[in-house]
């Protein structure tokens, strides 16, 4: 291939990216615009606060558990050498607030409500239920993405929390029970060393977080092509899509929260 | 009255309609036959504002369909969808019901909820499969309750795409029965597109052939034998000899 045909597909590449950047961010303005404006779909919000909130509970609780856990056991062995053990507590909490605890829950959401919606709704656009939606006089951005849009807003901060709370909890069970840690010297250590700005950060995270997971869903379900292998495209471009843009939001949101 | 003029709608290089024209009269039955492929559902979707043509114009009642209040026009019309589209996640009478329980036609749940009983009942369903979801329904009762939801809301005008595809010979009859049932009762506008003859000549009033993006030919259904036109001939007869090829 000569140097111009090349430089050619590196351009088509560029603009075909930012082409497809443009159609995300336009889609993700359009879905949080009518989060605002009415017609308001209460039972499509309450079904996503369930599915997006309650039912991820079990798989982030478990995530945390056993990331906590196996921080405090590493943070162990790495402090031990240079006799610096004691940091546990401190490490901890500081890994688990500011960067585990978010990027984690970030994750699994975009494992578990990501695909799951690009799916749902990629489904239903292959079977004309989104057409059946206009048809009815119903918005689908109204109807489908901008409850779960919300619901991912406001209940990923609030499992981050919890995802949080439990990651420290792991830490904490394996500090006392294996590595000889004073339970009250470890609560202690955690509450004194965590600032506010580390939990601001990590629930601003949880909420931009959350964002990304849901519009991502939405966007690549809308978007789907034609049959099975349409949506299973949909489902793996949404879940990869959602999961480096979470990545690439916590490099930003931690560079704006702790450079400054 | 439903009229399209010189509407065109390319998909990429496929164009699809390639100058379609078409006149529906108020309270008429119009059928719409061709081939797989032929873009009859692009007509359709075209006239609804699913699909933007890419030029041409759509007029209902004398009125650009492409403006004015869009819920006001959507709410003048009913469709049944070739899968019936329903949705999954509702039970039954909450699909049939789905216009009345919000939006501008908004009614109280009970009242809502003893249409779409009485509309099931209309197309032949009992009361016990409201509370079903619609993935616990035979293809023939989907495409029934799908056909409930389309009158749910008593509208003006009525499109049917493909209502008797995948059904068996006696669920089609019954459907295509209910179907000119239905719109003659409501004095309703009616589209169908289809490639069953059978349900052409239950349904249509008029019938229009498409084919190469254009209407080929189009008159009433009594006129449909004796057309003279080649293209309408070949599908009458199914014969894979004449002007549409037998690939495509």
């Amino acid at each position: 291939m000569n140097p111009i045909s090349l430089l050619g597909e590196l351009g088509r590449a560029i603009l075909s990216m930012l082409a497809a950047f443009g159609r995300v961010a336009l889609f993700a303005l359009d879905a949080v615009s009518h989060i605002f404006r009415p017609p308001f779909y209460p039972r499509e919000f309450g079904i996503a606060l369930l599915n997006i909130g309650w039912l991820s509970l079990p798989v982030v609780g478990l995530t945390a558990i056993f990331t906590g856990g196996a921080l405090a056991l590493q943070i162990y062995a790495g402090g031990a050498r240079f006799n610096a053990e004691a940091v546990v507590p401190q490490i901890v909490a500081i890994g688990m607030v500011r960067e585990l605890g978010p990027v984690l829950v970030g994750l699994m959401i975009a494992a578990r409500v990501t695909s799951s919606i690009a799916a749902e709704i990629a489904t239903m656009k292959v079977t004309e239920q989104i057409d059946a939606l206009v048809t009815l006089s119903t918005h689908p951005m109204k109807y489908l993405t901008a409850p779960r849009v919300l619901a991912a807003l406001l209940t990923v901060p609030v499992l981050v929390a919890i995802g949080d709370i439990i990651g420290i909890a792991g830490g904490y069970t394996v500090a006392t029970q294996n590595l000889g840690f004073n339970p009250a010297a470890y609560l202690k250590n955690t509450v004194d060393f965590l600032e506010v700005r580390d939990i601001v950060s990590s629930l601003v995270k949880g909420a931009a977080f959350g964002v990304i997971a849901a519009i991502m869903g939405c966007y690549y379900g809308m978007s789907s092509g034609r049959g099975a292998q349409g949506v299973g495209r949909a489902t793996k471009g949404s879940v990869e899509a959602a999961a480096v843009l979470i990545l690439a939001a916590n490099f930003v949101l931690t560079g704006v929260f702790f450079s400054l | 009255m439903i009229r399209m003029e010189n509407v065109h709608k390319a998909f990429d290089d496929n164009h699809v309609l390639q100058g379609m024209n078409l006149e529906i009269p108020k309270g008429t039955s119009m059928v719409i036959i061709g081939g797989s492929g032929t873009g009859k559902s692009v007509a359709l979707k075209c006239i609804l504002g699913l699909i933007k043509p890419d030029s041409g114009m759509i007029y209902v009642d004398g009125k650009d369909a492409q403006k004015g209040d869009r819920d006001a026009f959507l709410a003048r019309f009913g469709m049944l969808f070739q899968g019936a589209a329903l949705f999954d996640s509702l039970p039954v009478w909450q699909n049939v019901a789905f216009r009345l329980l919000r939006g501008s036609l908004k009614r109280p749940v009970e009242e809502a909820r003893e249409i779409a009983i009485e509309k099931l009942r209309r197309v032949g369903l009992k009361s016990n499969v409201a509370d079903r979801l619609p993935a616990e329904l035979s293809g023939g009762m989907q495409k029934r309750v799908g056909l409930a939801r389309a009158i749910a809301a008593e509208p003006e005008i009525i499109f049917f795409d493909e209502p008797t595809t995948g059904l068996d010979p006696i669920m089609s009859g019954v459907i295509n029965d209910l179907i000119r049932e239905i719109v003659t009762e409501m004095g309703a506008t009616a589209m169908t597109i289809t490639h069953d003859m059978s349900s052409v000549r239950a349904i249509a009033d008029n019938v229009a052939m498409l084919h190469g993006g254009v209407i080929q030919w189009t008159g009433p259904v009594g006129q449909m034998d004796a057309s003279g036109d080649p293209y309408v001939e070949q599908f009458i007869s199914g014969s894979a000899e004449g002007p549409i090829e037998a690939v495509r």
